[in-house]
This record gives structure tokens, sequence and C-alpha cells, in this order.
């Protein structure tokens, strides 16, 4: 038992190998040609293993092959397919560069594409060509690429300083793991060498600039070491992911989670390289935390922020950026809310560190010596000029100096006046609360300011020798130094409230922003509103153009009058790949704004489309986290509103379904009583032959009459049909009702003939939009009814009156009237006045012409007449109807 | 006069059986066509007095055979079609149709119609010059001096409402298009604009009719066009 049970994987563990097996499925398989240094014959390699797929019968097509001039490379890349460059204007000069579209259209099955690291000339879809690379491999397409060590993230570091200059183009380690098979081409060193010499690397010109910088044995030891020992590496992880779906080991370490703890510097972006390296080492998920401290609040700080922020997400760390003015207490805080096994430092020695202000390892370890604490060597950033001498300190203003001399010289005046009273000692604490309030209100550099002002205007007019700066008694000398050192506390504390302030009010705002979208968008039930709040609540917070753009049902985004802004083509490529994309991205980072795809728990919603007034100001992390958190909501919105419709149509549906199982059972039996009886009256006239004349006539006019029933019955029914299938489109003109009603009774003509029916259509009335023939059917249908259900000798009447805007027409008769209950239920379908009555319909008539008055934007209503009957009152709106150019008098 | 002689172009057999019945009750011979091949032929080679035309075919549109024949012919047509398509009508019509039976239809309705279509063929006759003088109910039209008078009092026409008038009398008996009104008596650019008609037409109602409601002359074909119905002639 105890075996079975250490035999069962890792859920988790299992999940990530099953999901890159399913990854894997569909999309292309990437072989990376990996080497060492340049020389070892990757490209070679690579053009070989093309060429044996070529003839294999695969569709091979070379994307870009830089041949570096070298012949034998040249001769490899005859008789293949080559795609051709596109050329990029970029400052000033044409690039040929690989020609993504071009390769996505060409049809291959595999495309070469050397240097995965290449870094693409602005514009270009993605930033790098391994960008590309990921493209081409998401639609399906196996890739052939070739890669050196140094230029693998996670290596980059190591790699700029044994080469000696910085490597800026680089690879996520994640597409080196993730690709399916990867070739070491090794050559040790001294054959590289030869190879040099020979000239069979570069062309002679560059041999020697080459082999004094980076071709010096030393370097390519190192690198080879390094390029080794990681594939080795990925050897192992292939192993372990191995023995995963194996279920080969038995025990697995708990979950690890590592927090990478910057400050704001560029220089800390080694340190998130470092952290993500060992978090990918452990196993572990990687945070990456800047604690944003009151004097983090100028440009280049942020700037030095964004850009972590920035590298952290493409590394696919998470970044969080915490304010708070004690570094220690706001990481504690983080690692406990966050469940933070280990912490990564950088351990700077800076040249000088007061006695007494504690190293941050030793605080945070103090405070929770559970947490693991890894320093890593950093080089320090630079020291904060945290006090004095800053002028765009933001308490900083010459006005503030003005206003303190102002008060200086306004306590100077009031001392002259109470020395009279008053011991001079006693006037230091009048100055003392000049000074303190100074320093509370205007900031540390004016009260240093109003504190020598204090001090000189004190000794000056107070102290004797009165009217020089001399003194006579040294012990004022205590009290000077006592007024400075409180002008500095009170204005220490005094800033690091407005600077609390200041952090709370912005946090504070940025939560009601997004409390005021969440709620806004809680109470949105259409799309409609959504754009709306869009437009009214998310542009005004990040002072931009803001525009949802929404998918159609077969997932194309459509144009809106908002978007006019958006590039669809950008939007739609964030839809489609559910990644930001445009504006402070690295994917079209030249759009002009950033497009947000709108993630929700199903599926993609749509893309909200930013455009700000100014290209960086959508660049704060904190600027981020709000737009992520509004994009969330907007896409759950989006979604409830999805479903809420879907409910509502199943809602419709299955009340459809009802009425159509009620209308067969009572269609059923109204078709078949007419067919019935029309089937045995015409066998009555077949077979009975020596039926006398008289008789034989009344049949047959038994049979029209059925037949004129069934006529009736299947033309309510056609009509009804019709009414209730989706998009019905009313041929609406504008009729004169006399026509319309004179077409009824024509229509109704022989059974009418021996009724009394009266019209009052006064000759005045207004022209009608209506549908002619659906409207002479309500008609139709409320004479039928009084036909049916009145004595006949019941008198009819037709009318209409128009009143205000709307026109009320009228059919009545003086009839037994309506029987008891709400007039309402006989517009409901197969509701009959009478049950089990032997006049046909069924009870369609009524409903149907609630549905097409209803259709017109009218109402229909029974009432009982005066004084006895019934009245059916319709009323329909009037418009306006279009105008007739007066004709010339006669 | 001899039999008239009616061709009846339609494909189902019982609706045909009824209808020669019918005809050959009220004395007049018929020819049977099930198709539009059929129907061209017996046409040409028949000379029939009148035909009735089923719209919807096995071989074709009925409505392009009504344009073909009536290139060579003016015999009077009569159309037979379902009542959910009034286009079609309108379409038949335009081709050159003179009056239509929405199905089902009566023997009654069905011979009404054809009466009435072979009366208005026989009063066309060039042979006999038209008289300027009209009348149905009460009411006197004299074409040449344009009086118009009801239960002998003058009513007093606009001159469209006239024009209107006059356009009905001339295709009395027929139906007549919205379109083909529209274009007698307004023009082209008014083809488009159906209210016109309607208004002018509750006019003429108004002023010719007893009881403008329940018009016994003008009548209305809801959808399609107007006719003016129960003609009699002499002066």
């Amino acid at each position: 038992m105890k075996a079975m049970k250490e035999k069962r994987p890792d859920p988790d563990q299992l999940l990530k190998v099953v999901s890159k097996e399913l990854k894997q499925e569909g999309r292309g398989r990437l072989k990376i040609f990996f080497g060492a240094y340049a020389g070892v014959g990757k490209t070679y390699a690579m053009l070989q293993a093309g060429r044996q797929q070529f003839e294999q019968g695969v569709n091979v097509t070379v994307g870009i092959v830089e041949t570096h001039d070298r012949e034998e490379t040249k001769r490899l890349l005859e008789g293949f397919s080559q795609l051709p460059l596109r050329s990029i204007a970029s400052q000033g000069r044409v690039i040929q560069d690989f020609d993504l579209d071009a390769a996505l259209s060409s049809g291959a099955n595999l495309v070469l594409v050397d240097e995965l690291p290449h870094a693409n000339p602005v514009g270009s879809r993605h930033a790098k060509r391994w960008g590309d690379v990921e493209e081409l491999l998401a639609a399906g397409i196996d890739v052939y690429t070739t890669l050196n060590v140094q230029h693998l993230e996670s290596v980059a570091d190591i790699a700029s300083g044994i080469i000696g200059t910085h490597v800026r183009e680089t690879v996520p380690d994640r597409v080196f793991d993730d690709a399916v098979e990867v070739v070491l081409l090794d050559l040790p060193p001294d054959d590289l060498l030869a190879r040099l010499d020979a000239g069979k690397v570069y062309v002679p010109v560059a041999i020697e600039h080459a082999r004094q910088n980076f071709f010096r044995k030393g370097n390519l030891i190192s690198l080879r070491e390094i390029a080794l020992r990681r594939v080795a590496d990925r050897v192992d992880a292939d192993v372990t992911s191995y023995r995963v779906s194996k279920s080969i080991e038995t025990v697995w370490p708990t979950r690890e989670r590592l927090m990478v703890c910057v400050s704001a510097a560029k220089t800390q972006e080694r340190l998130i390289a470092e952290g993500i390296r060992l978090a990918q080492r452990l196993q572990a998920e990687c945070l990456v935390v800047h604690v944003q401290e009151p004097s983090d609040s100028d440009d280049a700080s942020r700037e030095s922020v964004r850009f972590l922020a920035q590298q952290a997400e493409e590394r696919k760390a998470e970044f969080i950026n915490v304010p708070g003015d004690d570094v220690a207490e706001a990481l504690l805080e983080c690692a406990r809310t966050r469940n933070v096994t280990k912490l990564v430092l950088g351990h700077g020695t800076r040249p000088w560190n007061p006695p007494w202000r504690r190293k941050l390892f030793e605080r945070i370890t103090r405070a929770n010596p559970e947490l693991g604490i890894l320093l890593v060597a950093v080089k320090p950033p630079p020291r904060k000029k945290r006090y004095l001498g800053r002028a765009t300190r933001p308490d900083f203003h010459w006005g503030s100096l003005a206003l303190a001399t102002g008060a200086c010289a306004l306590t100077t005046l009031v001392a002259l006046w109470l020395v009279r009273y008053f011991d001079p000692p006693n006037l230091v604490a009048l100055f003392l609360l000049n000074v303190v309030v100074i320093s509370l209100r205007l900031g540390r550099i004016a009260a240093i300011w109003a504190a020598l002002l204090s001090v000189a205007s004190f000794d000056f007019f107070f102290i004797p020798p009165l009217l020089s700066f001399a003194m006579s008694d040294t012990q004022y000398l205590f009290t000077f130094a006592l007024i400075l050192v409180i002008a500095w506390v009170t204005s220490a504390v005094g800033s690091r409230l407005r600077a609390d302030a200041r952090i709370a009010l912005a946090g504070e705002r940025r939560a009601a922003a997004v409390a005021r979208v969440a709620r806004d968008l809680s109470g949105a039930d259409k799309s409609e509103q959504i754009v709306a709040i869009c437009r009214e609540t998310i542009a005004p917070l990040f002072e931009a153009k803001v525009a949802l753009i929404l998918p159609d049902s077969t997932d194309r985004l459509l144009p809106s009058k908002e978007g006019e802004f958006a590039d669809l083509s950008v939007a739609q490529w964030a839809y489609d790949h559910g990644q930001r994309a445009g504006l402070g991205t690295s994917i079209l980072s030249a759009a002009e704004a950033l497009y947000l795809p709108l993630k929700a728990p199903i599926r993609c919603r749509g893309v909200l489309a930013i455009q700000p007034q100014n290209r960086t100001s959508l660049d704060s992390p904190d600027d981020k986290r709000l737009l992520e958190a509004c994009g969330s909501s907007i896409a759950l919105a989006l979604e409830r509103i999805h479903f809420a419709q879907v409910a509502q149509e199943t809602l419709v549906r299955m009340e459809g379904e009802r009425m159509r199982n009620s209308l067969l059972s009572a269609v059923s039996h109204d078709l078949r009583t007419p067919l019935t009886a029309i089937r045995g009256l015409a066998e009555t006239l077949e077979q009975a032959t020596d039926l006398p004349r008289n008789e034989q006539t009344e049949v047959a006019s038994a049979i029209r009459h059925q037949a004129e029933e069934l006529q009736q019955l299947v033309t309510n029914l056609l009509d009804l049909a019709r009414m209730q299938s989706a998009g019905v489109r009313l041929d609406k003109q504008w009729h004169p009702l006399d026509e319309i009603v004179g077409s009824a009774l024509s229509r109704l003509g022989p059974a009418l003939s021996k009724r009394e029916v009266r019209t009052e259509l006064p000759s005045d009335l207004p022209l009608l939009e209506v549908d002619a023939s659906l409207f002479e059917r309500v008609l139709i249908n409320l004479l039928d009814n009084a036909l049916k259900y009145t004595p006949p000798d019941a008198k009819m009447l037709i009318g209409a009156k128009a009143v205000g805007r709307s026109m009320y027409c009228f059919v009545e008769d003086n009839g037994p009237g309506l029987p008891p209950g709400d007039p309402e239920q006989f517009f409901k379908p197969f509701v009959r006045g009478q049950k089990e009555s032997a006049i046909s319909g069924v009870g369609l008539g009524l409903a149907l012409c609630r549905s097409i008055i209803a259709a017109h934007g009218g109402t229909i209503r029974a009432e009982a007449a005066k004084p006895a009957g019934t009245r059916f009152e319709i009323r329909v709106p009037l418009g306006s109807p279009p105008g007739i150019e007066e004709e010339d008098a006669a | 006069m001899s039999k008239p002689q009616i061709l009846i172009v339609e494909d189902e057999a019982d609706i045909r059986r009824f209808v020669r019945i019918a005809l050959e009750k009220e004395g007049m011979t018929t020819a049977e066509a099930k198709s539009v091949e059929e129907a061209r032929i017996d046409s040409a080679t028949r000379r029939p007095e009148l035909i009735i035309v089923d719209l919807g075919l096995p071989d074709g549109d009925g409505k392009a055979f009504i344009r073909e024949l009536r290139t060579w012919s003016n015999i009077p047509v009569v159309v037979l079609s379902a009542r959910e398509r009034e286009e079609e009508k309108v379409e038949a019509l335009d081709a050159g149709a003179d009056d239509y039976l929405t199905k089902p239809f009566g023997v009654p309705e069905l011979l009404a119609r054809v009466r009435a279509q072979l009366r208005r063929a026989a009063l066309l006759n060039p042979n006999q010059p038209a008289s300027p003088v009209i009348r149905f109910g009460n009411v006197r039209v004299d074409m040449a001096t344009h009086e118009v008078t009801k239960a002998d009092e003058v009513v007093h026409l606009t001159p469209i409402e006239f024009r209107l008038l006059a356009a009905l009398v001339r295709g009395h008996g027929k139906v007549l298009t919205h379109r083909q009104l529209l274009l007698e008596v307004w023009g082209p650019s008014y083809v488009y604009r159906p209210h016109y008609l309607r208004v002018y037409m509750a006019n003429l109602r108004q002023k010719l009719e007893d009881e403008p409601a329940r018009p016994k002359h003008i009548i209305t074909e809801l959808q399609v066009g107007y006719r003016l119905a129960c003609l009699s002639d002499g002066p």
C-alpha cells in the first residue's frame, strides 16, 4: 500500500509534462544547432540536416542564412528554395531581414532560420528573431536554427564577463528548453583556432582582429565549458521529464517560491537574471519585488523600475511594486502574503555604511529566521542623494525659501516687541516654534534655512552685544545647535508624513478607480454599456483614448466608431495570440497604441486598445497593473453578458419549444377535424350515387365550407410562423387605412354579405405606416371572430380615429360579449372563449393579431363594448407620414 | 359568336380538371398544357382567346412565358399564384398579365375573372370604335370633355385625379400595378413613391364611391395594385 502511494507521481509535475507534450501537438518542432562559439559549423550542420530532409521529400525553404562569405556554406545553399528578404528602412538605411509573413505563407513544412538571437530592425513585429521563430512554430511549421551559448539569457551575463563585451542579443532559456532537439556542435578550441587560421571562419582581413578579441584560447575554453554544461542540464531535464511521465521517481520536493528583491537601478537586471536562473534550478516559482520608497518618486527611479519590470516579465516572472517606506518590513510583508520560501537579495559592498544602519538581510533574518536568504553579489546601486542639494526634490520650491524668510522676519519683529516684557532666552522658544512650523509645512530645505536665519537673527538682535553677530556668552552656542537639530528632526518627520500621505493618496486613487470601474461594469448588461464605461471611466483614468474592440462570430475583430485610432491588424494579433501587443510591449512596439487582450476564464472576449496622450505614460508598473485589473474586469463583464445572452436565448428556445408542442397538438386536432369532414363528405358523394340532387348540393357546399375553414387556419399558421421566424422583416409602407379595411371586407365578402357591417373612417385620417397584408390579416381575424362568435343578427362596426401620436382602430360587435375572465387570455395561442366548441380555429387568430401589432410597435386589447358586445381596440403609433407635393389648382 | 377557346397552363392535374369542367360548363372550349414548352406550342398553334397560367411550372417560369407571349399577342392572360408571393404577382402583371387569382380560389371567382377578361378583349376589338363615354354604377365619365358626374351631379376632379381615373378606365377589368399607374400618371421619377398613388386613389374613392371603405368599382388589390370593375358600356 505504502509502495503504491510512493509511486504516485505529483499531479502538478505530470501536468507540466503533459502540457508540454500537448503544446507540441500541432506545433512546429524546433531544432537548435548549438555551439559554444562561432566557427564550429552550426550553419553548415543546419544546412546539411535541411538538405537531408529535403531529399526525403520534405518541403524545405531557407528563411535566412548568414554565409559570412564561407565558400563551403555557400555551396551547400545551392539548390534550396530561398525566401526573398524583406527590406526595411531603418534610421536612414535599408536593412534586409528575414520575412516572417513570407515564411508563414510559403507553405513550407520546414524553414531554416539562422542566428536565433538576432535583433530585428525597429518596426518589425517581434523585437528579436526568436519571436518570429515562435510564431512559425505556433503556425505548425518546423524550424531549424542556430544559437551560440553566450546568447542564452541565463548565460549572457557570465559570458559578457568572459568575453569582455556586453551581450545584448539574448534568447530566453525557455526557447532553448522547449526545443524538441538540441544538436551540440563541439570543436576543441585548438581545432577552432586552426580553422580560423585556415580562413574557414572569417575572411582573412578579419582574422587578426577576431583572434585578439573573441577568439582568445581562454575565452574559448570557458565558453565551451558553459555550453557543454548547459546541454548537460537540458539532458538532465529530459531525464526528469521522462521520469515524471513514467513515474519512476517516488519523492518530490514541495514547491519552493523565490522572491527576488530589487532596488530602483538598471544594474539590478543582473539580480533578476540570477534569481530566475536559481528558481529554474530549484524548480521554484519566481517573483520580483521592488519596494517603492518615497524617495523613489523621481523620473530616473521610475524609469529603472519600469525597465526591471519589463525584464522580469520578459522572463515570465511576476513583477510586484510594493509601496512602503521601510524596505525590510515591506519585503517581509510581501513574502508572508505570497508564501515565499526564499529571498534573493543583492549584496553590494558599500564604501561606507553607518554602524547604526543594520544591513537589510540582517534585519530580515532577525525578523523571520525561517526565511531562506540568498545573497547575490551585484554592483550596488548608486547611493541615492537622499537629503540636501537636490533641486528636483518634490517638496522643494524657491517659493518655500522666500516664505521661510518672511516668517523669520515676522518672528523677529514679534520678538523685538516681546523683548520689552521677556528675557531673550525665553524668546528662543518663539524662534523654535517658527522653525518647527516651517519644517512641518515647507520641507527640510526651508527648515534648515529658517533655522539658520533664526539663529542669525536671534544672535544679531537679542544677544549682547546687540546688533552684531558676535556672541558674549558661549551658552548660546548650545541653543543654536539645539534649534538646528530640532529643525532637522521635525522636517524629517514632516517630509515622511507628507510622503506617506502621497503614497496613500495615490493608492487610494487607484483603488477608488478600480472600484468605480468594477462597480460600473457590474451594472452593465449590454456590451454597448461596457463601451461607454471604457470611454467615460477608464479613458480619463489613464489620460488616454480607449476603445473596446469586439470580435464577430467568426473571431474577426470589428471596427468601431471609438476604435478609429486603433490598428485592427495589431489588435487581431493580440486577440489571436492572447498576448499584449503594440506600444510598450516587445511585439509590434512601433504601434501608437497598446492592445490588451481581454482574457476571461473561458476565452478571450476582445481587445482593449489604449492610446495614451504621451507614449511613456503607460509604462509604470502601477499603471500596468491598474490596466490589467481594468482589463480583467471588462473581460469578466463581457463574458457575463455573453452567458446572460446565452441563458436568455435558451429560455426563449425552451419557451418556443413549449409553444411548438402545444401548437402541434392543437393544430393536429384542428386540422384533422375539417380534413375528416371533407374526406367523409367526398366519399359520401362518391358512393351514394342515388342521393337526391338537393342533398348532393348540400354535401358539396359542406365540403367547400370545411375547405374554407382549413384555408383560414393554414393562412393563420403560415403568418404566425412567418412572424415568429427570426429576423422577420415587415414590408412597411404608408397606406390609407380605408384601403386596408376595404380589402379585408372584400376578402371576407361572401361570409359577410348577410351581416350588417358599418365603417366609421373619417375622410381626413392620416396615412399609416404598416405592412398592409399583415394588418389586413389582423382585421380579417377580428371580423372572422365576430362572425363566428356572434348570432347572425348581431351588427359589426369598424372604425378608427387619430388621437395625439397614435391611431386607434376598433372592431366592435353587439353580440353576447366576452366570456368571463381576463380578456388578456384570449391573446395567448390556443385559448378559445368556448372550450370544445364545434367552431374551428385553434385560437391562433388573436395571438397572431397581437404579434403582428406588437411588431408594428402597437398594442391590442379586448374589452366589453357599450351597451353590449365586444370591442377590440388596436393602437398603433402614427409616425410622420411623408409629404405630398400640392397639386396645382385645376 | 363561336365558343371561346381557353388554354389552361397548369401542371397539377386536379386543378386542370376542375378548371376545365367549370369553363366547359360555361360553354367554352379548353385546351390543356402541362409545361411552358407545351404552352408555347399551344398558344401559337391553337390561337386561344384567353390563357390561364400557373406561375410555378416544372420546366420554367410562367412570367417568362408571358413576356414572350406579349411580344406577338395581346390576348388576355390570367395568372394563378400562391398568396405568399405578392412580388411574384406584381412581376407577372408587369410582364403583361391582365389579372391574377390567388390559390386556393373558388370556381365562381375564376369564372367571373375569365368572363371579365373576355368581355374586355371584345370591347378593345379594333373594329369597334371606342366610346368616349364610360359608365360604372351611377358614375359617368366623358373621356372627351373630361366631365365626370355621379348620380347626375358634377364631380370636380383635379387634373391628376382625372388622369388616374382615365388610366383606370383605359385598363378597366385589368389589374394595374402600382408601378404601371405611377409611370402612366406621374412619370418615371415617382415609381418609388406608392403613397402618392394611394392618397389620390383614396380621394377618387371618396368622390366616386357610395361607401369608400367598401368600394364596388375602384377595387384595391392590396400590395399589388388597383382595378376598375363592373364597367358598363354605352352612353
